[in-house]
């Protein structure tokens, strides 16, 4: 207990020193590179997985294919995957690609099962009064499966913030540079310090995705009792 | 109107739904297909507004093939309400009803005021506007089910059992206020059920389908109950045959008996003879029956027993008179008029009485009225 309240102690003190506020080994450099990383590989994902996953769920076709390339997007090991590519290009690019392999898949498997999800009738309807393709798709397929779609790409986005640690491994920086350097010299300071920033960071975005929640999803969709 | 042309549709997976169907839907008028589970009512409903594109053979509007237009194009004309409503959970009640409005890029306002005049027509208070669709019952649901289908104007309207899920109280509310609606509107409706009394109810012409896609019979409601065209249809209409044939009798031709009734200031003295009495007050409303053997004093004191259902005499069928008789302490019907003041009363024997297509028996006492 006593070893346990001083390390969160020790970790305290380096969080607030100032030294590590400033210059390119300083928090705010290697958060801003964090978020950086992890910000484009989601956004990368989430272009592949909603158009892949709505393309699967609006058509009907193609699902059994895109669920499985996710699952077995799924089971490689992002290390492995770094490690191989970076050997082959030396350059943030891999860990990038490893990234968004990670992150494609619960984006594409919760867009293509809420499209899939929607109420049949709701779709007949939308066909039904005049709805062209594009239009059963943007204005009832894609409103009624958010509430699943937001819930794939906070997944997502909390995996690729915990992930992009990885980032450190080639050297590229990022809030894992902290638990690499901290484990390679045995100072656990920086490793729990580092530890909270992540996870920190992964809290901020639980944060922002409840509230595009409250914004983007009808309330008619979060009072009843679908799944959500 | 809306004629099917040798209509044949086979699905992929072999099942004929619609076998050789033609029929006329006349412009104006509720053509109601019936039949049995399977027997393709929704697959030729949705080849109208090209939800299904029929193997072969022809659905012209006004004698133009359906075909001509775009499917999308085609459907913002045509009104359509299936079962559970379809409502869009994510949008709120008048942005539902204005959704072909939004489609025909209508300005909001314009749309909306639209819905908000929809709701009124259907029976939906304003304050329900801006509320979603679960917060809605079933019935209410299926208002705004049909609000939507007309927030455009259509001359069209489809109807694939708008009604079926809800309770017969709500059916027999919605069905009546969907009837008064039709008497302003004058749509050409196709209206799809399984109940046999709902389509006699509601249809000028009912169309009987039968497993395999084939159309039995297509006639108007007294016909098909007075003749079924073979054992099929006169299987599907039931045992209740006979009864339902007096829901086309009118009561406007009965002569009804004023005998049982004693405004309920009468003196109590000249009731001898008969075994019921029907009390009305000063605006002969009808306040209940009683029994000359339990009056003590003047009428006022009597104890009474519910007046029950009453029918209004020209507007109600012999049908409702006759299970207001049924359902009578006395065994007597008691119609009224418009305003629910009591006309006269008639026995269930008189009920049967009346002619129906001009074949009914002679009456007894104050009976039968003349053919008109
Ligand atoms: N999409 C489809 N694919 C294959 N077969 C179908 C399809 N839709 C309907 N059928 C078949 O076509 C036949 C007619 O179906 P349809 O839905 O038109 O019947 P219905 O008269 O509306 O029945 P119900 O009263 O049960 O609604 C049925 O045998 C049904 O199984
Ligand atoms: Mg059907």
């Amino acid at each position: 207990m006593n070893e346990l309240w001083n390390q969160i102690e020790l970790s305290w003190t380096w969080l607030t020193a100032s030294s590590q506020w400033h210059g390119p080994d300083g928090i705010p450099h290697r958060l801003l590179q964090h978020v950086w990383y992890s910000g484009v590989s989601l956004l990368c994902a989430a272009v592949i997985g909603l158009a892949l996953g709505l393309l699967a769920g609006h058509t009907g076709r193609g699902g059994f294919l895109a669920i499985t390339l996710a699952n077995v997007a799924r089971a490689i090991p992002t290390f492995g995957l770094v490690l191989f590519v970076v050997v082959i290009d030396y350059s943030i690019t891999p860990v990038l690609v490893a990234l968004v392999a990670l992150a494609v898949p619960p984006i594409l498997v919760n867009t293509f099962e809420g499209v899939r999800g929607v109420d049949p009738d709701a779709k007949d309807a939308a066909r039904g009064v005049g709805m062209t393709g594009w239009g059963v798709l943007w204005h009832a397929e894609l409103p009624m499966a958010l509430p699943l779609i937001l819930l794939g790409l906070r997944t997502s986005a909390i995996q690729v913030v915990a992930t992009a640690t990885i980032a450190a491994y080639p050297g590229f920086g990022g809030l894992g540079r902290y638990i690499i350097d901290g484990l390679a010299r045995g100072d656990y300071q920086l490793v729990v310090g580092g530890t909270v920033l992540v996870v920190a960071l992964a809290l901020i975005v639980q944060l922002i995705f409840a509230g595009l929640r409250r914004l983007v999803v009808s309330p008619g969709l979060l009072g009843s009792a679908r799944p959500s | 109107m809306i004629t099917f042309e040798g209509v044949t549709k086979r699905y992929p997976g072999g099942a004929v739904a619609l076998d050789d169907v033609s029929l006329d839907c006349p412009t104006g008028e509720i053509t109601v297909f019936v039949g049995t589970s399977g027997g393709g009512k929704t697959t030729a409903l949705r080849a109208v507004n090209r939800m299904v594109e029929p193997t072969s053979g022809r659905v012209l509007i006004d004698g133009r093939d359906v075909r001509e237009q775009r499917p999308a194009e085609l459907r913002r004309g045509i009104g359509y309400v299936i079962q559970h409503a379809g409502l869009f959970p994510h949008r709120t009640i008048e942005d539902n009803i204005a959704t072909v409005p939004y489609l025909l890029r209508w300005n909001k306002k314009k749309a909306r005021a639209r819905a908000l005049e929809l709701m009124e027509r259907v029976g939906l208070d304003h304050s329900m506007a801006k509320r979603y669709p679960f917060q809605l019952s079933g019935g209410q649901q299926q208002r705004v089910g049909v609000a939507r289908a007309l927030a455009a104007d259509p001359p069209i309207m489809l109807m694939d059992e708008p009604f079926s899920a809800v309770d017969p109280v709500v059916r027999a509310e919605l069905q009546d206020e969907f009837l008064r609606l039709q008497d302003e509107l004058h749509k050409t409706i196709v209206f799809v059920t399984h109940d046999i009394d709902e389509a006699i109810k509601l249809g000028d012409t009912i169309a009987v389908f039968r497993t395999g896609g084939k159309v039995a019979q297509v006639d108007t409601p007294e016909n098909l109950l007075a003749h079924p065209a073979d054992d099929f249809v006169a299987g599907f209409i039931g045992q209740n045959r006979g009864i339902r044939t007096l829901s086309f009798a009118g009561t406007g031709e009965l002569r009804l008996s004023d005998d049982a009734v004693r405004p309920v200031t009468a003196d109590a003295a000249d009731l001898t003879g008969l075994d019921w009495i029907l009390v009305v007050d000063e605006d002969r409303r009808p306040l209940g029956w009683t029994r000359p053997a339990q009056i003590g004093g003047s009428l006022s004191e009597a104890p009474l027993a519910p007046v029950g259902p009453t029918f209004r005499v020209g507007s109600d069928s012999v049908r409702v008179a006759l299970d207001a008789a049924v359902l009578s302490p006395s065994g007597l019907a008691v119609g009224v008029d418009d305003a629910g003041a009591v006309v006269g009363t008639a026995a269930g024997s008189d009920l049967l009485a009346v002619p129906t297509h001009g074949n009914g028996a002679g009456g007894t006492g104050h009976g039968a009225g003349s053919d008109g």
